[in-house]
């Protein structure tokens, strides 16, 4: 009888003991919102243009750990849906074509002859990348833009147009080489010939 | 005598350098048009302060240095700056970059040099600016500001200095040239170094392929105080890269991701040297440098003293190019240079060879194969990475993997690629991997700016509700603050004596009124009755109404002025 109470008193007490530190540990160590969340947001490109159907990427970030499908975001592409496929361990699947298709990066830029000051580009503007004042002309600051085009539709005198990013030596990109995949070894070295050839 | 130590890899390719070294260096033509690009260097491109029409005088700063890292900009030779915009320049995209244009006038009129007579006597702050305003480069390859290098601060502490003699890379004999026959300025630069810099030992590391070099160099340190030592270490490609000659000297590996600094070396190019001796010396500002013209498609190839922003098609004409037999031109060695398209593109601090190419000495790259996995290039790799492992990562587009099997401690040397038996362009992948990955850090970056701005903005917004709010519940308190004073101050008024008097007055116009009323009634009826109209019977009852009305109000009136009284 003693045996059974000793064992009972023991586990009874490792429970307790066991669960003060629990306890402590969900107070001490308590995580603030959902990582996962953030994780997500990480990864999706910021330009809150809603194409995905929802308010912003933080929304999309919110509804994606809730389940939604991760190709709703046709400026992050096909890179980002891999990234979300990798940190939510699931099948890469392609772009959602209803939500739009992956374009070149774009900048907005303001025809400013043509704009007549109604500043409702500014207030669509998600990242406060439009200058200007009532009647006074707009422009965009280039290196805020993120190109998300919300700007485009609000403009009464379509005085905005989406322009793709210059390509300068300092964004420039080295080209993938390219390699034949039909060579086999024994044509090694006609390239060379066919080359001397043609001159 | 130092001890030599090694560092993994390395080839042994045809050194080529013979063909340049035939003759002395030669000073290269003025040209009509000098081209200066205003990014010269690695870091943020120089801010031009001069404008179109100006006449500038040789030597005169043209564009400041904007930002930490940056280098300034001067004029080579005096004339009139005809253009600032987009220009060819060299660089590996073929790409237009930003850059002043000016028509030399042939005059070569200095502007008033500001030498600094003993470099002692003055502040090391005053001497690096003094450095830095002269737009001192690196005249390595990479162009890295050299004021930043010697200006390291407290929290580094140089116990060695290296000056970089070796000129490992095929064809290049630039820097050879230079000890040959300016090595007073080298060692002269070498003290303003080891001035700024306190070293407890200078080596000077330099290729056992240039006897001649390294005669000169230790005939002239005998003169100086310095401790100087001439290491001379066996020719092997890439022994001039910064990390290999620091592990060849000191054994001393740079760990991944550091800068020689933080174990206590700098390195400084030979050329950087002499650079620093004009600048600070003679003050010159870094206006020109030593270009080896060179490749069986020249009729003189030697070495030439050229002005920055000299287009090579000028350089290509002094050297009596054969444009039928040049099949490819290439800036920088043939391991690591570029080739280029348009020979329009003028030289820059980093240029150091031209090499115009017949087709017999640079054919075509053979096609690609698959990789047989030999492991050659594993064992030839300077920087001891896995090259193999990183081009399958940057085949197959795995970039994190190949970040991680560390990509970027790749100097882009081409050895592997040299060694590969399958002619694959292994160099190529690797810096196709660097500038996705250094783009997708871009994206990244703008991403996080991005939702930066754009929380401050719901931020911003959601506060303007607020406050809106709050303006709308203020103003309403305050009108119902208002609306109750009123209804007080009515009430008081309602209690008052004097209302009674109001009250008496109004009970008086009412009799009056309806008096009034009863007699235009009391006509209408006798009009009636006279003329004997309709409706007579109507009006009398109208009067006799009126007449009810008016005693009452009388009545009314005469009772509240008989209890007033």
């Amino acid at each position: 009888m003693t045996i059974i109470l000793t064992a009972i008193l023991i586990l009874l007490s490792l429970a307790l003991v066991f669960g003060v530190i629990l306890g402590f540990a969900a107070v001490r160590f308590k995580v603030e919102g959902d990582p996962i969340v953030d994780q997500i947001d990480q990864l999706l490109p910021q330009t809150q243009c809603g194409q995905c159907g929802y308010p912003g990427c933080k929304p999309y970030a919110e509804a994606i750990s809730n389940g939604d499908a991760i190709n709703k975001c046709p400026p992050g592409g096909q890179s980002t849906i891999e990234a979300l496929a990798t940190l939510l361990d699931r099948e890469v699947v392609p772009l959602d074509a209803e939500h739009g298709e992956e374009k070149p990066k774009t900048v907005a830029y303001i025809r400013e002859d043509e704009c007549i000051g109604c500043t409702k580009c500014i207030q669509a503007c998600p990242v406060d990348a439009i200058l200007g004042a009532a009647k006074q002309m707009h422009t965009v600051i280039v290196s805020e833009c993120t190109g998300c085009d919300l700007c485009v539709e609000p403009c009464p005198v379509d005085c905005i147009d989406m322009i793709p990013v210059p390509v300068t030596p300092n964004n420039w990109k080295w080209p993938a080489p390219v390699s034949d995949p039909n060579l086999i070894l024994t044509d090694r070295g006609r390239g060379h010939l066919l080359q001397e050839g043609s001159k | 005598m130092t001890r030599i130590y090694s560092f993994h890899g390395g080839i042994h390719p045809p050194d080529n350098k013979r063909q340049s070294l035939g003759a002395p260096i030669k000073q290269a033509p003025l040209p009509s048009r000098l081209i200066l690009p205003l990014q010269q260097h690695i870091g943020k491109s120089a801010t031009p302060i001069v404008e179109v029409g100006d006449r500038v005088l040789k030597g005169q700063k043209i564009a400041d240095a904007t930002g930490f890292i940056s280098a300034a900009l001067h004029a080579p030779s005096s004339g009139t700056v005809t253009y600032i915009g987009l220009q060819p320049a060299p660089h590996a995209s073929g790409l237009e970059s930003p850059c002043i244009v000016i028509e030399a006038d042939g005059l070569d009129e200095w502007i008033s040099k500001k030498a600094i007579a003993d470099f002692r006597s003055i502040q090391k702050k005053a001497l690096l600016d003094h450095i830095r305003e002269s737009g001192v480069a690196g005249l390595g390859g990479a162009g890295f500001p050299t004021d930043i290098k010697l200006n390291l601060g407290k929290d580094h502490i140089i116990n060695t200095l290296i000056i970089n003699a070796a000129e490992c890379e095929p064809y290049i004999t630039a820097d050879d040239a230079l000890m040959r026959e300016r090595p007073d300025e080298i060692l002269k630069g070498v003290e303003i170094i080891a001035h700024l810099l306190e070293p407890s030992k200078i080596l000077i590391g330099i290729e056992d392929n240039k006897p001649n070099a390294i005669k000169a160099l230790r005939d002239y340190i005998r003169e100086y105080q310095l401790p100087i030592e001439v290491v001379v270490v066996p020719t092997l490609y890439p022994s001039g890269g910064e990390k290999q000659l620091i592990q060849l000297l000191t054994s001393i590996e740079v760990p991944s991701g550091s800068i020689p600094a933080d174990v206590g070396i700098v390195c400084q190019n030979v050329g950087t040297a002499a650079a620093i001796y004009r600048a600070v010396e003679l003050g010159e500002p870094m206006i020109s440098r030593i270009v080896t013209l060179t490749g069986f498609a020249l009729g003189h190839r030697q070495n030439y003293d050229v002005l920055m922003g000299t287009p090579f098609s000028v350089l290509l004409e002094a050297a009596e190019v054969d444009r039928d037999k040049m099949f490819r031109l290439v800036m920088g060695g043939p391991m690591m240079g570029i080739s280029i398209e348009d020979d329009r593109i003028p030289v820059i601090k980093t240029t150091n060879c031209i090499i115009a190419a017949t087709q017999e000495e640079m054919p075509p790259a053979p096609p690609a194969q698959p990789c047989i996995r030999c492991g050659m290039c594993e064992q030839v790799c300077p920087a001891s990475l896995l090259p193999q492992q990183l081009y399958w990562f940057a085949k197959g587009r795995e970039f994190d993997k190949a970040r991680h099997h560390n990509l970027f401690d790749c100097i882009e040397c081409g050895a592997c690629a040299y060694v590969c038996p399958s002619n694959i362009p292994l160099v190529q992948h690797y810096r196709f991997a660097k500038s996705e990955i250094r783009n997708e850090e871009a994206e990244q970056q703008k991403s996080i700016q991005a939702r930066e701005r754009f929380e401050a903005r719901q931020a911003r917004l959601a506060r303007e509700v607020a406050e809106k709010e709050q303006r709308r519940k203020e103003r309403a308190e305050a009108a119902a603050k208002e609306q109750a004073r009123k209804k007080l101050e009515q009430d008081q008024t309602t209690h008052a004596t004097p209302n009674a008097e109001a009250e008496l007055k109004k009970l008086k116009t009412a009799a009056s009124v309806a008096r009034t009323k009863l007699k235009k009634a009391r006509e209408a009826l006798k009009n009636a009755e006279d003329k004997d109209l309709d409706g007579i019977e109507k009006l009398q009852a109208t009067v006799a109404q009126l007449e009810e009305k008016a005693g009452e109000a009388e009545r009314a009136w005469q009772d509240a002025s008989g209890a007033k009284q």
